[in-house]
C-alpha cells in the first residue's frame, strides 16, 4: 500500500467513529451520527475539518470523540463543533478539550458564528490531570465562550446528554435548541442525587429538555426531532449577521406581506380588560415570525421576525398568558433578548399590552424588582433602533419596560387603543379616594366610583397624552405595518459598526 | 388523579364547571381575576371533575389546587 493509500485508508476508518454497536444504539434513539448532523446543517460539500487525526494512536477513541471544521450555512461561513457520542459517549480527553479551545479561537479569529452539536457525556475522568484543571483545559472553554458572546452568535443544539461541567455549554449559548426525548442537561444525574441528597428522581424530570424549555428557562426551542433541531438551528441564523461587526442580512428579494386572516382592526379588543393572542397581531405585521423561548415565561413573547426583508426583534406582552403581567422569568427572558438583539444590531419593537409588573408577596421576595430593573437597564442600554408601540395599555413600570417614551426609542406609536397611566382607572380611583369612599353611604359608593373613574379616563385620553407629545403618532391598525417599514427604513444604521462588541448575552 | 392549580395570585372571579362534570385537555376551568385583569385558568389534562376546592371570591397564590379531577 502507498502511504497515499495508507492515509486515505486511516481517514476512513477514523471517519466511521466508534464501534458499530454504538452507531446501532444511537439509530434506536432517533439520534445520527455527528457527521450526518454536520451535513445538514452545513451547505453541501462545504465542511473542512481539522483534527481528524486526533488522539490516532489511541485505538478506539477516533478523532478523540469531537468533530470540528469550518463550513457554510446559507452560504455565510460558520465553525462546528460536533460530539461524537459513538466514542465513549462524546466524553472529553485532553486532545477533545484542545480541539475545542482552537475552533473557538477560529470563530475568534475568523469572526464566524459558532454552531455546538452538543451529545457527551462529560469529561473522561480518568484523564482528568490533561484535561480538567489547567490553563488550556475544559474551564478555558467556557472562559472562551464568553469571550464570543456578543461578539459573534453562538447557538448550540442539543442532541443528546450534557452532564456537569458539559452543561456549561449551551448555558453560555446565546440559544439552546433541544431535541425532546433525547437533550438533557444537568449538573449532577439522578444516580448521583440518590447518593449524594437522597433524591430519586427521572432524567426526565430532572434535566429533560421539555423541563428545561418550559419551566427553567435553560432551553429555547423545543425540536421533535434531530432535522427540526438542525433546521431551526439554520433558520436562527438566518436572522443575524455573522458577526457584531457586520449588519443583519437583508433578505429583500423574499420579503412578502403577511395575509392576516381578518381585519387587524379586528385584532385587538377595546375593553382593556379582556384577553386577545398578540401573536395573531404580529402574525399580520410582519413577513415572518421566529419566536424564542416560546414555551417559557408565556406573557411576554420575544421573536425574531422580518419587516419588509428586514430582521428585528420583537418584544411583546401576551394578553393571553396572566394576563400579560410582568414577572420575574418574564424580566429575565426579556432582558436576555433585548441583549441578544443589542449585541447583534437587531431593531427591538415594543409591543406593549401591560398591567404592568406583578405585585403581592410571592414575587417581591422572588426579587421582582431587581428582575424588573434588569429588564429596565438592558432596555436603556440598548442602543439599536427601538420602536414602542402602545396597543392597548401601559401602566406603571410595565412602560417603562417597554421602551416607552423616557427610554429615547426612536418614536412611540399608539394605536387607537391605547391607554398610558401610572395604574388603569379602578385602581387608581381606589388609590386616590380609598378614605372618602369608605366615609359615604353604602348606596352612593357606586355612583362616585364611576364618577371618578370617568374624570381619571378623560385624563389620560390618548388625544391628551398625543397633544401632550407623551406619543408621537396615534396609527390605526390597520397602517401600522406600512408606518414600521418606513420608519425601519430610516432609523436602521447605514455603516456597518466599528468592530468591538457592545456586551455579552449575558447568562440570566 | 389530577390537580388544577392556579397559574397567578388572585381572587377566584368565577368556577365555571362542578363536580361531576368532565372536562377536556386545554378547556377553561375557572377565571381568577388579577392585576385587573381576567385570568383564564385552563385544565393541563382531562378528567372527571372530583371536586372543586375553592370559591369565587377566594384569594389563591400562584401554584395552589382549584380543582382534583380523576381520570374519565
Amino acid at each position: 500500500m502507498s502511504v497515499h493509500d495508507d492515509a486515505r485508508a486511516r481517514a476512513a476508518e477514523v471517519r466511521k467513529g466508534g464501534a458499530p454497536r454504538y452507531h446501532e444504539q444511537a439509530r434506536s434513539r432517533g439520534k445520527l451520527f455527528c457527521r450526518e448532523r454536520i451535513a445538514l446543517l452545513c451547505d453541501p460539500g462545504s465542511f473542512v475539518e481539522d483534527g481528524l487525526l486526533a488522539n490516532a494512536l489511541a485505538a478506539d477513541l477516533p478523532a478523540d470523540g469531537v468533530v470540528t471544521g469550518l463550513g457554510r450555512v446559507g452560504g455565510r461561513p460558520v465553525a462546528v463543533m460536533a460530539n461524537d457520542s459513538t466514542v465513549k459517549a462524546g466524553s472529553w480527553g485532553a486532545r477533545t478539550v484542545e480541539k475545542i479551545l482552537r475552533i473557538q479561537e477560529t470563530a475568534l479569529r475568523l469572526r464566524v458564528p459558532l454552531v455546538y452539536l452538543v451529545d457527551s457525556a462529560g469529561a473522561r475522568i480518568t484523564d482528568q490531570v490533561e484535561m480538567f484543571p489547567g490553563r488550556r483545559h475544559a474551564g478555558h472553554i467556557f472562559f472562551n465562550q464568553t469571550r464570543l458572546s456578543g461578539l459573534v452568535p453562538q447557538v448550540c443544539v442539543l442532541l443528546g446528554p450534557s452532564a456537569a461541567g458539559g452543561a456549561y455549554i449551551p448555558a453560555f449559548c446565546d440559544i439552546v435548541i433541544m431535541v425532546e426525548g433525547n437533550a438533557s442537561m444537568y449538573l449532577g444525574s439522578p444516580r448521583m442525587a440518590e447518593m449524594v441528597i437522597g433524591e430519586k428522581v427521572s432524567l426526565e424530570e430532572m434535566g429533560g429538555a421539555r423541563m428545561h424549555c418550559t419551566v427553567s428557562g435553560c432551553g429555547d426551542l423545543l425540536a421533535k426531532d434531530e432535522r427540526e433541531a438542525i433546521d431551526l438551528g439554520r433558520s436562527y441564523l438566518s436572522y443575524l449577521p455573522g458577526s457584531c461587526a457586520e449588519l443583519p442580512p437583508v433578505a429583500v428579494a423574499e420579503a412578502r406581506s403577511p395575509t392576516p386572516k381578518r381585519p387587524v382592526e379586528g385584532i385587538v379588543p377595546e375593553n382593556q380588560n379582556a384577553p386577545f393572542d398578540m401573536n395573531e397581531l404580529l402574525g399580520a405585521l410582519f413577513d415572518d415570525v421566529f419566536p424564542l423561548k416560546p414555551l417559557y415565561a408565556g406573557e411576554v413573547i420575544t421573536a425574531f421576525a422580518r419587516l419588509d426583508g428586514r430582521p428585528v426583534g420583537i418584544v411583546a406582552n401576551q394578553p393571553r398568558v396572566k394576563g400579560g403581567v410582568l414577572f420575574v422569568d418574564s424580566a429575565d427572558k426579556a432582558a436576555r433578548f433585548v441583549w441578544l438583539c443589542d449585541a447583534f444590531h437587531l431593531p427591538l419593537i415594543f409591543f406593549a399590552d401591560v398591567p404592568g409588573f406583578m405585585i403581592g408577596t410571592a414575587v417581591e421576595r422572588a426579587g421582582i424588582i431587581r428582575h424588573g430593573a434588569k429588564m429596565i437597564a438592558a432596555v436603556s442600554e440598548a442602543s439599536v433602533p427601538k420602536v414602542c408601540v402602545v396597543v392597548r395599555k401601559a401602566y406603571g413600570a410595565g412602560l417603562y419596560a417597554m421602551s416607552g417614551p423616557g427610554f429615547e426609542p426612536d418614536c412611540t406609536l399608539a394605536l387607537p387603543t391605547a391607554s398610558i397611566a401610572v395604574m388603569g382607572p379602578e385602581a387608581a380611583v381606589n388609590a386616590v379616594y380609598a378614605n372618602k369612599i369608605a366615609e359615604l353611604p353604602e348606596g352612593e359608593r357606586a355612583k362616585f366610583v364611576a364618577e371618578r373613574r370617568a374624570e381619571y379616563a378623560a385624563d389620560i385620553d390618548l388625544r391628551r397624552l398625543a397633544s401632550e407629545l407623551v406619543v408621537d403618532a396615534v396609527v390605526p391598525c390597520d397602517e401600522l405595518r406600512e408606518e414600521l417599514v418606513r420608519r425601519l427604513a430610516l432609523y436602521a444604521p447605514r455603516e456597518a459598526p466599528c468592530g468591538a462588541k457592545k456586551h455579552a448575552v449575558h447568562p440570566v | 388523579m389530577a390537580s388544577v392549580r392556579a397559574n397567578m395570585a388572585g381572587v377566584v372571579a368565577r368556577v365555571l364547571v362542578q363536580p361531576g362534570d368532565t372536562v377536556t385537555a386545554g378547556q377553561e376551568v375557572v377565571i381568577i381575576e388579577s392585576m385587573k385583569m381576567e385570568i383564564p385558568v385552563e385544565a393541563e389534562v382531562g378528567g372527571k371533575v372530583t371536586a372543586v376546592v375553592v370559591a369565587a371570591g377566594a384569594f389563591v397564590n400562584e401554584g395552589d389546587p382549584l380543582l382534583e379531577l380523576a381520570d374519565s
